[in-house]
Parts: structure tokens; C-alpha cells; sequence
């Protein structure tokens, strides 16, 4: 198993872990009972998760939500996806890897499936561009989202993202353009759509495949208008005040709840879904199933006209 | 401080910057540096007569140059949640509002109205940039749902003249939200069979660019305008590289195929007269003559007539 990576808030649980570590790979104990003191040690490391991440700051919820380690598209599809089909292309100019799709079984009923993928290695992260989507990303999606429309599929998305991607290329190909459409597919489906923030949800990058008919936000998932650096630069004068920013911006899953724009928030597995993604994940396809049983029986017209008012009445109250 | 304070001294300050004229007499060129006469400034529609530098207009201005005649109805706005996250950076979001707000006259970055262009019925929604950078929270975009449904109901075409910086990080998520929001309002326009135009003026960035006004059935932009998705300055520290020339203008989105036209301000009226008249009158326009029809004309009439005659 890899070294798994710690965040600095985790420290005394990187240390207390480190020491159960050293104590398995004893050989010579002496006159300590090794499984005893294990034993200990982990009601300890336990003890410590349970009481630091119940009550993360914004910026360590951001620090979580972009902890490397979180589940990928690729374990949406390798845990809760059977007779998964990936599909490729805008058909018009590229194959954006950062928006990973197909279609495939989830519990057993077809639907399609899409998601920004931010890679799990350094030559992964490369690949799919840090999950960062050019215009050919957004158009394919909306290519997927009009497909499962003409075969009457769910739509599910899985959102990991630090937001569309700023470069020459995406600009020129009308990156703006790109994105607008996919949140006008997202609002003219007459299918079910299930969006899930399951890392984090990077501005317009996550909206052009979130407005759903449900929104899942994973427990420490966060979304937000910017990113906390950004703001902090723009407001502050200065990427410092990032924690500032994280905490002014209300971008954590219970926040969102507050204001209405997540409709529910899937508990993570002790210490976090990157501690174990697969609890994580099959925790989230039971909340994915739940919402669709109730949105697969409705037509296409009222589903469209109950999203749509869901979108119109957000934010008519604030904070309270 | 005693209601005095409280009260009068935003009004008395108006007063005092009414007075403040002198100052404004001579206007430097933002492009090519020449110092321009207010008065000129004025009669050419805040274009620099040296260099055809565009300037940024205040919304009133935008409306006056519109519609015909320099007449049109501004409609008050729905009220929208008042600084939903109670948010606070160096300075708390409600005092900047409050301070938005005395310097521009406004409520918020856009002012909604209706009247005509070229006879034409339009409900106009124009962004003020000098309102917090014409940034979009729920205020905006409760005011372009609002301009939607006007325009549904007048049957009035709708023209969307965005000049903002994106959305307005003090709402925070709710800003984000009214990029679907500001996609719903445009699209029952669009379904009602009325025209969107949108006229992308400088500058046309981020959340605002990337729902609403991306999505016109005609698109034009001002000489100049600086229009896309991200900033500049966010794309030089990403790739590391220098950017084109004339990246993100007007004319390089016209190169690369993002609008329409790009069309000077003193034409703009005109334009949209004649768009708005090839859109909503597509008939002839006098009474229809019966023309004689050519031997060869009538000779192919009578030929299909005698194909389907036969099927
Ligand atoms: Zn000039």
C-alpha cells in the first residue's frame, strides 16, 4: 500500500499511526503485548478522527475536499458502475479527458454517467489536465446529457473540480460559450438529473454539469464561486488570507445545505472518503439510488418544470 | 451620530459631487491618452474622436443611446436577499453596497427598462461597471428574470448589455446559482418566439460571459470589448506565456467565431432596428402583388402539378 498523505491537521493522527507502524513491524517486543498496545493506540487514532473532523474549519474542509487520495471518477465507475461503456469526443474538435462519461448500470438500471476526473498520480493528474475541462469537455457532456434525453436515462454527475480551464486554447474555442450550453442541457433534460459534488466544486466548472434536480454533497465536499485563493487575492490583496476567504465564502457542504443549493449532504466514512473511498462511494450510490427512485417516474415535463423552479426560488433567503 | 448623519449627509454629498463639473470638463483618453471635451465626449457617444476608443458607459447613458428618441421606462426592481452570507472582508459587503449605491444612484449593477428601437417593443437590461465591477449576485439576476418575464409579457424582443467582471464573490454560492438562473430567464424568451440579443460590452468576463450572455440568438460586441471566461491576468500566470494580440477583444471573438458582428457604438441603434425588423416582420412589408409568372415558371408548375398527379 502507498504512503498514504497527510494533511497538517493531521499530524498527531499521522504520528499515532506511524507508531502502530513501528509497532507491527517489531520482531522483538520484549515484554509488551504488541496487539495489546496496538489495540490502544488505535481506540486513540479513533478517538483523535472522530474529534478533528467533527469540527472542521472551511479551510480544512478545503484542504479535504482536495485531499489527493479522494475517490476518483475512475472508483465511481470501478465501485458503482457495472457494464461501464466510456464515450469519447465533442465531435467536433477533441476528447477532453478532464470529463470522463459513458453509460452504464448503476443497481442494475442504465443511465448515463459523466465526471471531471483530476487523475490519481502525477502522470494521471497530467492526462486529465488536473481536472481542469476545456470547451470540447462542456460540449461533450452536453453531447451525453442530449443522448441519455433521446433514450429516456438518468443522468448522474460526479463533480471534482477546481474549475474550468483558463488558457489561451479554451478562450479561443469559446470556453464561456461551452459552459453555458451544458448548464442549458443540464435545465432542458426531461430525464432525472442526480448531481453529486464529491470533491470540490470549482465554480463554473461545476455548475455547467450541476444544475440537477438533486444536488449530493459529500460530507466534507465543498463548492464555491471561487476559489478561496483567488477570492482572498482579489479581496484581501493577498492569497494569505485564503482561510479568510474560505470562511466567508460558506463553501462547505453544511452551508450549502443552509442555503438551499445542496439538497442533501452523504456522510464520509470516519476521517474522511479518502480514508476509505470504497465506504464512501457505495454510502453515495444509495443516496444516488434513493433520489432516483424518486424522480425516474415523473415525465419529462414536470421533472423540467420542477427543476426549473427549484433553480428560480435559490437564494430567496440568505443565512438565518 | 444622530438620524442627520444618518440620513441627510448621502444626499448633501450628491449635491456637492453635482457641483464638482469643472473636473469633468476635459476627459483623458483611457487608450490613446488625448484630452477630450466633455461636451464632445458627450455628442459622440463616448467614443474618443482620436483613437475610436470605447468607453464604459453609465447604464442611463446606454439606455438613452438605445431606444428611439433617447426614451424609454425604467421598471422597478424586484427586491432580492440583501447580503445573504453576511459577508466580510477588509470591509463588510453592505457597506460597499451602501457605497455602490451613492456613487452610481443605483440599487444595484443593472438597470431594467422598455420603450422601442426602430418601432420595434424592447425591454432593455443594461449592467453598470462602475456598480462593484457590474458583478452578478441575486440582485442582478433577480432583475434579468424580471426583464425576461417583461419582455414575455410585452412580447418585446429582449437585448442584454452586460459589462461586468463575473459574479460577485461576496454572495458567495448564490452568485454562482444565478448562471442557471440567468440561462432559465433567456430561455423562456427564446421559447416564447422573441429575439435575445445580447451586446457585449467592455468588459464581459467570468459567470456573467458563461450563462446568459453566451447564449444570444444574435451576438454583438462593441469595438474593443474585452470578452471571455477567464481574466487575463489568471491565463498569463497559468500558462506562463504571453498572450496573443488582441486576445479577448471584440474583433479576435469575431476571428474565432464567438459573435456575430462587432459594431460601433453610433450604428448600434440602427442595427438593431434593422435585425429586429428582418426577425419580427418577416413578410413583405407593402401589400403582395400578383406578379406574372414566366413561361419557364409556369411551364415547371405545370410539370410537378402533372409528377404528383400521377402518384
Ligand atoms: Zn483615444
Amino acid at each position: 500500500m502507498p504512503m498514504r498523505s497527510f494533511l497538517d491537521f493531521e499530524k498527531p493522527i499521522a504520528e499515532l499511526e506511524g507508531k502502530i507502524e513501528e509497532l507491527r513491524h517489531l520482531t522483538d517486543a520484549g515484554d509488551i503485548n504488541i496487539a495489546e498496545e496496538v489495540g490502544k493506540l488505535q481506540v486513540k487514532v479513533d478517538r483523535l478522527l472522530r474529534q478533528t473532523y467533527g469540527k472542521l474549519t472551511a479551510w480544512q474542509k478545503v484542504q479535504v475536499a482536495r485531499h489527493p487520495e479522494r475517490p476518483h471518477f475512475q472508483d465511481v465507475v470501478r465501485i458503482l458502475v457495472e457494464d461501464y461503456m466510456p464515450l469519447a469526443g465533442d465531435r467536433a474538435f477533441a476528447e477532453d479527458r478532464a470529463i470522463q462519461g459513458g453509460i452504464g448500470r448503476l443497481r442494475g438500471r442504465s443511465v448515463i454517467v459523466m465526471g471531471t476526473e483530476k487523475g490519481a498520480d502525477t502522470g494521471e493528474r497530467v492526462k486529465h489536465n488536473f481536472g481542469m475541462a476545456k470547451p470540447e469537455g462542456y460540449r461533450k457532456a452536453r453531447r451525453l446529457m442530449e443522448l441519455a434525453d433521446r433514450f429516456r436515462l438518468p443522468v448522474i454527475t460526479f463533480v471534482d473540480t477546481p474549475g474550468a480551464y483558463p488558457g489561451v486554447d479554451a478562450e479561443q474555442r469559446g470556453q464561456a460559450e461551452a459552459i453555458a450550453r451544458a448548464i442549458e442541457a443540464c435545465l432542458k433534460l426531461r430525464v432525472p438529473l442526480v448531481a453529486c459534488i464529491v470533491g470540490e466544486g470549482g465554480s463554473g466548472g461545476a455548475i455547467a454539469l450541476a444544475a440537477g434536480d438533486k444536488v449530493l454533497m459529500l460530507e466534507h465536499a465543498i463548492y464555491s464561486v471561487i476559489s478561496p485563493e483567488g477570492c482572498a487575492s482579489i479581496l484581501w490583496r493577498s492569497a494569505d488570507h485564503a482561510q479568510d476567504a474560505a470562511e466567508a465564502l460558506k463553501l462547505t457542504a453544511q452551508d450549502l445545505l443552509r442555503l438551499g443549493v445542496a439538497d442533501e449532504i452523504v456522510p464520509e466514512p470516519l476521517g474522511g472518503a479518502h480514508r476509505d473511498p470504497k465506504a464512501a462511494l457505495d454510502a453515495l450510490g444509495e443516496r444516488i439510488e434513493w433520489a432516483l427512485q424518486q424522480l425516474v417516474g415523473q415525465d419529462g415535463g414536470t421533472l423540467k418544470a420542477r427543476r426549473r423552479s427549484k433553480f428560480l426560488e435559490m437564494g430567496k433567503k440568505g443565512l438565518s | 451620530m444622530n438620524w442627520l448623519t444618518n440620513f441627510v449627509r448621502p444626499k448633501i454629498r450628491a449635491l456637492v459631487r453635482k457641483a464638482e463639473v469643472p473636473e469633468n470638463l476635459w476627459h483623458k483618453c483611457p487608450s490613446c491618452g488625448q484630452m477630450l471635451f466633455h461636451r464632445d465626449l458627450e455628442a459622440n457617444l463616448y467614443v474618443c474622436q482620436h483613437c475610436g476608443h470605447h468607453m464604459r458607459l453609465q447604464a442611463k447613458r446606454r439606455l438613452a443611446m438605445l431606444f428611439d428618441g433617447g426614451v424609454s421606462t425604467t421598471i422597478e426592481l424586484p427586491k432580492a436577499a440583501v447580503d445573504p452570507l453576511r459577508f466580510r472582508d477588509r470591509q463588510r459587503y453592505g457597506e460597499r453596497l451602501k457605497e455602490a449605491q451613492e456613487k452610481t444612484g443605483n440599487a444595484d449593477a443593472i438597470l431594467v427598462a422598455h420603450g422601442t428601437i426602430g418601432g420595434h417593443a424592447v425591454v432593455a437590461a443594461v449592467f453598470d461597471f462602475e456598480f462593484m465591477g457590474g458583478s452578478m449576485g441575486m440582485a442582478v439576476g433577480e432583475a434579468l428574470v424580471a426583464a425576461a418575464q417583461l419582455a414575455v409579457l410585452q412580447q418585446a424582443a429582449l437585448i442584454a448589455v452586460p459589462s461586468s467582471g463575473g459574479a460577485r464573490m461576496q454572495e458567495g454560492i448564490l452568485s454562482l446559482m444565478q448562471m442557471p438562473r440567468t440561462v432559465l430567464a433567456v430561455e423562456d424568451v427564446k421559447e416564447a418566439g422573441l429575439p435575445y440579443i445580447v451586446i457585449l460590452t467592455d468588459p464581459t468576463t467570468g459567470g456573467v460571459t458563461a450563462s446568459f450572455a453566451m447564449l444570444g440568438d444574435i451576438a454583438i460586441a462593441e469595438p474593443g470589448a474585452v470578452v471571455g471566461f477567464a481574466g487575463a491576468r489568471v491565463i498569463a500566470e497559468t500558462i506562463r506565456e504571453q498572450l496573443p494580440d488582441g486576445f479577448q477583444r471584440a474583433e479576435y471573438l469575431l476571428d474565432h467565431g464567438m459573435v456575430d458582428m462587432v459594431v460601433p457604438r453610433h450604428k448600434l441603434r440602427e442595427t438593431l432596428a434593422r435585425l429586429l425588423d428582418l426577425l419580427r416582420r418577416p413578410g413583405p412589408t407593402a401589400e403582395v402583388l400578383s406578379l406574372p409568372r414566366s413561361d419557364a415558371a409556369a411551364a415547371a408548375s405545370r410539370a410537378d402539378g402533372a409528377r404528383s398527379g400521377q402518384d
